[in-house]
């Protein structure tokens, strides 16, 4: 079953309850329960982490290649190289987030306004 | 009498209620600040993409993590089925068990019952958890519960907020200003990612994920986030243990 399968107001609810809440509290409420049981650190974990951090760079790559809204008016060039610029500049900040958003940000506008 | 036997219990909710307004303080900083830009990337594109106002507030509270919910977004946007969908947030949430198992110790003070231990963990998500740590060596610990609901309430509520503001006044931005604000979920998650990678396996798995999303979505839209997860996580940890074995 999809997000809009059947047409009705509750079905999104009841999607992002057992696909987001479901899925994300049951490994809060576990490491509540084996909270100070067992080590935070293992190798399985560094494992799944890895994963996890796939996953969300799959997201990443998606927004910046398939982009919505007035995002997908600009071309794939320009958000490549905000993107990029934006992530050597927080690099060379000494990992300052706020430093490599603002630069990424600053190359996209700059780059639509000059763009004819 | 009465008085008497009321003067403890009170003063003990005093010294909670003062180290919950601490924890909100302790809230009002720059990691803060950096979430709430997220939060605005996020409501952005959760309104471009055909989200109502009530299913982004209802992700917001509900899931809380924002790489859940973009991966869920993610999801949802191709057309992935429900199983699908709760399978690719539950990898992508995996890290919360250990995020937990580290924090319960150094919340947990001998009179702390279970449940507020489970009500605090639905509010735990990287940045509160990153701050807490910082914090806790000035809080007492009989009120780290008390500080910590401060300052994940507090993150909870306030980007409730963004996301409202976000609703209501996105529609009134010149096309610049979307574009802009839509980029910030990508550079966002990019560099958080980077940071928080504390292993090469998280930053080969990074690199690889980066590329693999974009081209999974093409070969395979239904399942790209769990192939690109599987594969690039695979790579990452693959590489990350060679590497191990060949200093070894």
């Amino acid at each position: 079953m999809t997000f809009d399968a059947i047409d009705t107001w509750w079905l999104p609810f009841l999607f992002i309850l057992i696909a987001g809440t479901a899925a994300t509290d049951i490994w809060r409420f576990l490491g509540v329960y084996f909270g100070g049981r067992i080590a935070a650190e293992s190798e399985l974990l560094v494992a799944v982490r890895a994963v996890a951090t796939a996953l969300v760079a799959g997201v990443i790559g998606n927004l910046v290649v398939f982009p919505s809204g007035e995002l997908a008016e600009t071309s794939l060039i320009l958000r490549l190289s905000a993107v990029a610029i934006g992530f050597a500049v927080y690099l060379v900040s000494g990992n300052r987030m706020l430093v490599g958003i603002l630069t990424a940000e600053a190359v996209l506008i700059a780059g639509m306004l000059l763009s004819p | 009498m009465s008085d008497l036997q009321d003067a403890a219990p009170r003063a003990e909710t005093d010294a909670s209620f003062r180290w919950f307004l601490r924890g909100v303080r302790a809230a009002l900083t720059t990691p803060g600040l950096v979430l709430a830009t997220a939060f605005v990337g996020f409501a952005s594109l959760a309104l471009e993409e055909g989200f109502s106002l009530a299913e982004a507030g209802f992700m917001t509270v509900a899931i809380w993590a924002l790489p859940a919910i973009v991966v869920l977004m993610g999801a949802i946007k191709s057309g992935a089925t429900l199983l699908a969908a709760a399978f690719a947030v539950a990898l992508s949430s995996v890290r919360f068990l250990p995020m937990l198992v580290a924090l319960v110790p150094e919340m947990r003070a001998p009179r702390t019952r279970p449940w507020v231990l489970y009500l605090l963990s639905h509010f735990v998500a990287v940045t509160s958890w990153v701050v807490a740590f910082q914090q806790f060596p000035r809080v007492p610990r009989e009120m780290r519960t008390a500080f910590y609901g401060g300052l994940a309430g507090w993150l909870l509520v306030a980007n409730l907020g963004v996301v409202v503001i976000v609703f209501t006044l996105a529609a009134a931005l010149p096309p610049v200003a979307s574009a802009a604000l839509l980029l910030i979920t990508p550079i966002y998650f990019l560099t958080s990612l980077w940071g928080s990678s504390r292993d090469d396996a998280g930053k080969i798995a990074l690199g690889v994920g980066v590329v693999l999303g974009p081209l999974c979505h093409a070969i395979a839209p239904t399942i790209d986030l769990l192939a690109a997860g599987l594969i690039g996580g695979s790579l990452g940890y693959g590489i990350h243990r060679l590497r191990g074995m060949r200093r070894a």
